[in-house]
């Protein structure tokens, strides 16, 4: 196995051997067979030289930059960060070295020279309040940069849970009307990364895949990698046992906290929550939100922005119960009206009655 | 609308609306019953009609002699699906919390697996009941739709509430929001129907009980 690849990653004091074996775990991690690591190491080593290599375009919208900051901070040296040389990343606003009218030509250029063929990344959510105005590069809105570069790319991966589903800035009252990749752009191939921000090996298994097999992996009805989201971190909570026997950590540093019981009471989303921290792990494996002691907010899925709050068991309403207290009185007050009305309707009854006398049996007896 | 937004409609504004009609039936009608009163029994009382109430409330917990024999399906299984259920509603974690959040009260819970357990038991028994009434003629006539209709919204959310730890059928989030959805249901529908003898039941006992005392029948 030889390629530009194999000399950069060496050049980084990473073994052909660290390499394959990176593969095969990325192909096991997406449920692949075996042989699909050894297909995905020699697709990738064998990626052309510079001049050929698929190209890349990620656009940033209303973000944070914490997508970026996760996959290209994941751990050094990263492979994570590695398998981005087997890609031309021609335009990325926080990495590229070029600004401002060189920027906006490179980004021109490779739509022009790529086109149906470039990987287009987004993060962030589409800000379609004033016709976009909310958010603008070299003075376009990102909802026009979409609708102009989308329809050129090959697939999109919307990255993190904002491309993927509005994310934050989507959250009530939504003042720039924020909406996800997948509500503007219908017609492509779209695969998404939520995470707030996402894991940086589900981005790579996804772009490994896509450089591999020429396709994106099998997704589930949300658009995410099944193989990556298929359980949820309840699932695979080390916590868990202490969620079966019933032993709950009642604050952040009480005796259950210290001794790892799990997280429920105190807001873990980890039961409704797809995503593979508590496999994967975060920081190069080191740690994951749970492991570290805070419940999962729930970042992967859909509208956990507004939830109910991070802090507040799933158990526990999600709002106030508002109703109550006018629910109890207006009960009491039918109770009361209905009961008199009852009384009434009893003393009518009684008035209405009449004695029957012997002499009235008679009477009836004689017609 | 996905189904984190369903999980936090039934946790918010679908909570409230069932606890609010809950609430709003429960006191209507505790207030109506009560107050409708008993015309006054002129007579010389027989019997210490108080006593003879809280005796009938507890000896009306227990089968008459022989009647185990008789309707053994009626007696284990009625006994296995109240008990199961008190257990099941009452002792569960996540039950609790939520209980403690409205109130401010709670309580040790049992462990998952034994509630789980516990499930399975009144789930089976609530079947076996419904099997019985179908399968007894004289039990068949003397159901109405209330009765079918009362017995499906109490196993539902057994039913699902158990899908839903069991991880069984749709995904977790989806399952937990029927659960809680089936059970505001049952919140909703069990002021005006009857189901309501979850708050009455003593209370008729007892003046049953003391009715029959004054009249000289201590039961
Ligand atoms: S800490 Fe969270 S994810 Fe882990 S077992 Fe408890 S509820 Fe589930
Ligand atoms: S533990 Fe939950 S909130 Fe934290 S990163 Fe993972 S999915 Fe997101």
């Amino acid at each position: 196995m030889q390629g530009p690849l194999i000399d950069t990653l060496a050049l980084h004091g990473v073994s052909r051997r660290t390499f394959l074996k990176y593969c095969s775990t990325l192909a096991s991690l997406m449920a692949l067979p075996p042989a699909a690591g050894v297909a995905m190491a020699e697709a990738m080593a064998a990626a052309p030289a510079a001049a050929k290599r698929p190209s890349v375009i990620w656009l940033p919208f209303q973000e944070c930059t914490g997508c970026t900051e996760s996959i290209t901070r994941s751990h050094s040296p990263s492979i994570e960060g590695m398998i981005f040389d087997m890609v031309s990343l021609d335009y990325q606003e926080t990495l590229m070295a070029a600004a401002g009218h060189q920027a906006e030509e490179v980004l021109r250029k490779t739509v022009e020279a790529n086109k149906g063929q470039f990987l287009l990344i987004i993060d962030g959510s589409v800000a379609t309040g004033l016709d976009g105005a909310y958010s603008c590069i070299a003075g376009r809105s990102n909802l026009a940069l979409l609708k102009e570069i989308a329809p050129h790319a090959a697939a999109i991966v919307a990255m993190g849970s904002c491309a993927a589903y509005g994310g934050l800035p989507k959250a009530k009252p939504n003042p720039t009307g924020a909406v996800s990749v997948s509500d503007i752009v219908k017609d492509k191939p779209i695969v998404n990364i939520p995470g707030c921000p996402p894991i940086p090996v589900v981005m790579t298994g996804v772009l490994a895949h896509f450089l591999t097999f020429g396709s994106l992996p099998d997704l589930d009805k949300l658009g995410r990698p099944k193989a990556f989201y298929g359980e949820t971190i309840h699932d695979r909570c080390y916590r868990r046992p202490f969620y079966d026997q019933g032993k709950f950590a009642k604050t952040f540093d009480d005796e259950g906290a210290r001794n790892g019981w799990c997280l429920f009471e105190l807001g873990c989303k980890g039961p409704v929550t797809y995503n593979a921290c508590a496999t994967v792990k975060w920081n190069g494996g080191t740690s994951w939100p749970v492991e570290s002691g805070h419940g999962c907010l729930g970042c992967s899925e859909p509208n956990f922005w507004d939830a109910g709050g991070f802090y507040k068991a799933l158990s526990m309403p999600a709002n106030p119960l508002r109703m109550a207290a006018g629910a109890a009185v207006a009960g009491a007050a039918a109770g009361v009206a209905v009961s008199f009305a009852n009384r009434a309707k009893k003393k009518d009854a009684k008035a209405a009655h009449e004695t029957t006398t012997l002499a009235d049996l008679e009477k009836s007896e004689e017609r | 609308m996905n189904e984190l937004q369903f999980l936090t409609w039934v946790r918010g504004t679908g909570l409230n609306i069932a606890v609010g009609l809950f609430l709003l039936g429960v006191l209507w009608r505790l207030i109506e019953i009560y107050s409708l009163g008993r015309k006054k029994d002129l007579s010389a009382p027989r019997h210490v009609a108080g006593a003879s109430g809280w005796n009938t409330v507890f000896r009306r917990s227990i089968p008459p002699e022989g009647m185990v024999k008789r309707s053994p399906v009626s007696y284990l299984g009625g006994y296995a699906f109240h008990i199961g259920l008190a257990i099941v509603v009452f002792l569960f974690a996540p039950h609790i919390k939520l209980i403690q959040s409205l109130t401010g009260l709670s309580w040790p819970a049992l462990p998952s697996q034994f509630i789980d357990l516990v499930a399975v038991v009144t789930l089976a028994a609530m079947v076996v009941v419904l099997a019985d009434r179908i399968n007894k003629p004289v039990k068949r006539f003397l159901s109405t739709f209330e009765d079918w209709f009362t017995w499906t919204v109490t196993f539902l959310p057994v039913l699902t509430g158990w899908l839903a730890v069991r991880h069984l059928l749709f995904p977790y989030t989806t399952m937990l929001a029927l659960h809680i959805l089936s059970v505001e249901i049952l919140l909703v529908v069990l002021p005006f129907t009857k189901l309501f003898h979850a708050f009455t039941v003593f209370g008729s006992r007892w003046f049953n009980g003391a009715v029959n005392g004054h009249k000289g029948v201590a039961v």
